[in-house]
């Protein structure tokens, strides 16, 4: 249905700017959600390229932005939509709001680690990709003595208890893919276990991506979970902060595309192609973008320490990533870490420490009694109320759709799923209570 | 309408509280009617074409209640439905316990640097979004520069910015002046016979002021409180900066923005937002019902100001600077950011510099112009609408005149992103004639600043219309003048220290305000300075900038406020004088 709309809308932009000879002049409207460190490099080099042409960039919140398409669609004054999020994308080429447009640049692969770089259906394009990682404040490490993680499983040991933070899923469209990642590469249970014992650590969930980068280099927290561009920019702004990319990460792309009905369709088309460019490429390496570009070529002028997901296979390539899989189930997994955790972060944390502390006290002196108690409350804590089945069922997923069709609706699920959680983390955490009695 | 004419004639001036019982003048219904439209048209419609979601029925989108129905069962909404009730009455607390001592001695005592205490008390309001959070982190946050000291120090840490407390602490210190400002104009209007009456009585001290001197200028405290509860009450910012999500503005929030789920609760809270809001409106106005807190004689210049004691002075001037150390630490944080290199988990900035004001110095003018045009027009449009509600409450009889109030009122409850959703969906099909969207021209940014900020002056004049006694007009009325004249000659002169609270209140808000105005902007030629810096606050490297523009957007405001305060007193010494 959405490509159907998506068609349509495509037919009636080409039906109506056929025969319009628009040159590469005027005015090219972009809504984007990147900072002016990002936006203005690449405002200044195309406009070099482009004699005659300004780039409006409007600043917007990813959210804000989709809404301000649908809002506007009806008399459309925008020609670009430029951000990050995959899913952003998506649902704008769900709503029919995008125009397939294929760049004319070569030599840019299909993949980059193991996710496509462009929408398939040529709606969007990739123009440079970043890798989750985790960030850290070395003053705060240094002085709380907190050893250096190399990996997500490092973020669940005790040591690490409430001085991690990441952005909610459901707020931060590259948080939900590497969530999605962890969940396809380790399964629907244990992936969901590796993040429960990870967000046990967490001292905040914060509701906007840039959150977790901002509080760890003010040194309010001393972990994040990053997209690697918001460390590597804060490093060369002078923060004492360190990332490392852990042994599995994703690498997501962010992207590009021509919004439908653009009133300056070929100067936004001549934008996608200048990004997508060589030219443009280059432009990624500037110490204040530093995004990892998608034109393998470009990597030869970038520093010798820089990334590449090209020749690293430890950059996204070791992962599987089903594209499908995840678009299906990707409101159903944001509402239940948004219920099992966000919402219910207290619980699991006052859970989470009271079985660090009975291992604690066991790794002193066993007890195989209450190791069973504590081993009984860790699955408690990572139960999750449905299975990876019923995640993907039109039944669940139809819920989240608004008002289009009948069916369960989100606030009872939400109710059920959080009930759920909240009343198995209490049960944890009597239980880890109980073994910390019996190991003393 | 016509039955409220008549029913409002059959009543006679009489009655114990001598309320003036006028008819409804051709005049006054003009005026209700054109303010109903613009309230219909800039406030009710654009929102209700977002809201009305909340009673639709999912798959057919018939009307329904179940919505609220599965507000009531979930747990996570009941929580947050008392969390935020009880942040609010705390924080009202709280900011009364900031502005009281403030309130009281600026106005009441002979005391030096009154009016800049009036203008520093009043920055707190003025919070620049992102910036000001960061700032307020650094030197409150767990490892903030007091706790940093304190546990360097003594090994110990105070979790000012935790949890529910976190939320009351710097909710009072955000929104204390909304209280302090309405609770000195009040003073100002005070008779002083009254207070000489008690003392010559034998009142003197504190009685004096607990019985006679707050008591009269209850409007005004009233006024603020209910502003700040309903601001605490329906602010999404704090929570989510602390990150605080079980209350129900950032629910409300947090639902209305996620990507691609389309579900109702969203604004099934906005409703729930919105209705608590109009009750606590009621319940202050209730509150003061029965009571008359007018004074006939103007022109006293308010309490008499005294000399202090030596050691009054010296605990006064204590008290004073003790509290302002408090409330304007975030300032002095924003201040120390912008001119700071590197501050990570340190007390201090690394080291500091001149750089940032540089990079922000060429484009920051535009911001600045912007900034100044459309915040005062939206203050000048608040005051102006403010007056007319307070005047058509108070002194008409119009059936339905309170609702006037309460929906000017349910604009506080309307989270800005939904405002600017509405405006889009309203406006963007208007076309002017050159075919550009109404919703284009940076004029829809004033009108959406206008009716967010339109509370906040409402209750300034409100406040000070209550102060004014019936038998003024009464007087200028059998002296022969028109209803108009005396309105102009009589009333505006005489609420003339609440209407200037009122446009300072509305103007240095709307200054900073960021939630709607990110959805209105269109370019950057068109935006005010709030919108720059969020531009620069989404990158590690625009955190100095960001700074920097923040520091200029509160000089700015600052620099308004004092020389508002400047003619408020001049005017008080002119009338003083002319006595």
């Amino acid at each position: 249905m959405p490509r159907h709309y998506a068609a349509a809308a495509a037919l009636i932009g080409a039906a109506l700017f056929t025969g319009v000879a628009f040159a590469q002049t005027g005015k090219v409207t972009v809504v984007t959600s990147f900072s002016k460190d990002v936006t203005d490099p690449f405002k200044q080099a195309f406009e070099k390229a482009h004699p005659g042409v300004t780039l409006d960039v409007q600043n917007r919140n990813t959210n804000a932005g989709v809404k301000y398409l649908e809002e506007t669609k009806a008399n459309n004054q925008v020609d670009l939509f430029w951000a990050s999020a995959p899913d952003a994308f998506e649902v704008l080429k769900g709503k029919g709001l995008l125009e397939a447009y294929k760049p004319k640049a070569e030599g840019i692969p299909d993949k980059i680690g193991s996710y496509p770089i462009n929408d398939p259906d040529g709606f969007y394009s990739g123009f440079a990709a970043s890798g989750y990682g985790i960030m850290w404040n070395e003053r705060y490490a240094k002085a709380n003595e907190l050893p250096e993680p190399k990996d997500w499983q490092d973020l669940a040991k005790p040591v690490y208890f409430d001085h991690v933070a990441m952005a909610a899923p459901s707020r931060s469209g590259t948080t939900h893919l590497t969530i999605e990642t962890i969940l396809q590469g380790e399964g629907w249970e244990k992936g969901w276990r590796t993040l429960k014992e990870v967000s046990g650590n967490f001292r905040q969930i914060t509701e906007r991506s840039f959150g977790v980068p901002e509080a760890v280099n003010s040194g309010q927290v001393g972990f994040g979970i990053v997209i690697d561009f918001f460390a590597f920019s804060s490093q060369a702004s002078g923060f004492p902060v360190k990332f490392v990319y852990p042994t599995v990460t994703t690498i997501v792309p962010a992207n590009v595309a021509v919004v439908a009905n653009a009133p300056n369709k070929a100067g936004a088309q001549a934008f996608v192609d200048y990004l997508i460019s060589p030219a443009g490429q280059e432009v990624l390496l500037e110490p204040s973008i530093r995004r990892l570009p998608v034109n393998p070529a470009v990597y030869d002028k970038a520093p010798a320490d820089y990334p590449n997901p090209f020749k690293d296979p430890s950059l996204g390539a070791r992962v599987k990533f089903d594209v499908e899989v995840s678009e299906k189930r990707s409101n159903v997994v944001d509402v239940l870490y948004d219920q099992t955790v966000t919402f219910q972060l207290d619980a699991l944390k006052a859970a989470t420490k009271a079985i660090h502390d009975a291992e604690a006290a066991l790794a002193k002196k066993d007890n195989a009694e209450a190791r069973a108690l504590v081993s009984e409350a860790r699955d408690l804590v990572a139960a999750m109320p449905i299975t990876a089945e019923q995640a993907a069922s039109p039944e669940i997923t139809g819920a989240f759709t608004g008002g289009k069709e009948k069916g369960a609706r989100q606030a009872e699920l939400e109710q059920q799923w959080s009930a759920f959680a909240k009343e198995r983390y209490a049960q944890a955490q009597a239980k880890a209570e109980e073994a910390l009695k019996r190991a003393r | 309408m016509a039955d409220a004419t008549t029913a409002g004639r059959a009543h006679a001036p009489s009655g114990p509280f001598r309320h003036f019982m006028t008819s409804a003048t051709p005049g006054q219904l003009a005026l209700a009617l054109a303010i109903t439209v613009f309230l219909a048209l800039f406030l009710i419609i654009p929102v209700g074409t977002v809201i009305y979601v909340a009673f639709t029925e999912k798959g057919t989108g018939t009307f329904t209640l179940v919505n609220f129905v599965d507000f009531a069962r979930t747990d996570l909404f009941i929580r947050s439905f008392w969390n935020s009730v009880y942040v609010s009455a705390m924080s009202v607390v709280l900011a009364s316990i900031f502005a009281l001592p403030l309130a009281y001695i600026t106005t009441r005592f002979d005391f030096r640097g009154a009016m800049l205490i009036q203008t520093l008390g009043f920055l707190p309001l003025i919070m620049p979004p992102f910036v000001g959070a960061v700032a307020m982190l650094l030197l409150f946050g767990r490892n903030g520069t007091v706790n940093l000291l304190l546990n360097d120090w003594f090994g110990f840490r105070i979790p000012f910015m935790e949890g529910l407390n976190g939320v009351i602490f710097v909710q009072a210190v955000h929104y204390f002046p909304f209280i302090l400002i309405n609770l000195s104009a009040a003073l100002r209007n005070i008779d002083r016979a009254m207070e000489e009456a008690a003392q010559n009585l034998g009142c003197s001290g504190f009685r004096l002021f607990r019985r006679i001197v707050f008591p009269l200028a209850m409007p005004g405290y009233i006024a603020g409180a209910s502003l700040v509860f309903v601001k605490v009450f329906d602010d999404l910012a704090t929570p989510l900066l602390l990150n605080v999500k079980d209350m129900l503005a950032p629910q409300a929030y947090l639902r209305v923005t996620s990507i691609g789920i389309a579900d109702p609760m969203g604004y099934v809270i906005s409703v729930v937002l919105i209705v608590m809001s109009i009750l606590a409106m009621w319940v202050s106005a209730r509150a003061m019902r029965g009571k008359d807190y007018a004074t006939v004689q103007r022109g006293g210049g308010g309490l008499a100001k005294r000399q202090m004691r030596p050691w009054e002075s010296v605990a006064a001037y204590a008290a004073v600077l003790l509290i302002l150390l408090l409330v304007l630490a975030p300032h002095i944080g924003l201040l120390l950011l912008s001119f700071a290199t590197i501050w990570s988990f340190s007390p201090l900035p690394d080291g500091f510099t001149l750089a940032h004001y540089g990079r922000v110095f060429g484009e920051s003018f535009v911001y600045v112009k912007n900034t100044l045009i459309y915040a005062s027009l939206a203050g000048l449009i608040d005051v102006v609408l403010g007056t007319a509600i307070a005047y058509l409450v108070l002194r008409t009889k119009l059936i339905g005149r309170q609702w006037l109030d309460w929906a000017a009122t349910a604009a506080l409850a309307i989270p800005g992103v939904v405002l600017g959703i509405g405006y889009l969906r309203t406006f963007y099909g208007v076309q002017l004639p050159d075919g550009t969207p109404l919703a284009t021209l940076w004029i829809v940014i004033v009108l959406a600043l206008a009716i967010r900020r339109l509370p906040y002056a409402l209750r300034a004049c409100y406040a000070a219309l209550q102060q004014i006694s019936v038998s003024l007009e009464e007087a200028a009325e059998n002296l022969g003048a028109t209803k108009v004249r005396t309105v102009r000659r009589i009333v505006l002169p005489l609420m003339a220290g609440g209407i200037l609270a009122g446009f300072v209140t509305s103007f240095a808000t709307a200054a900073v305000e960021l939630s709607a105005t990110l959805m209105l902007v269109q370019s950057n030629a068109d935006a005010p300075l709030a919108y720059g810096l969020y531009v620069f606050m989404q990158s590690a490297a625009g955190r100095g900038p960001g700074a920097a523009l923040g520091v200029i957007a509160v000089l700015l405001v600052a620099l308004c406020t004092f020389a508002s305060h400047l003619i408020i007193e001049k005017s008080q010494k002119a009338k003083g004088a002319g006595h």
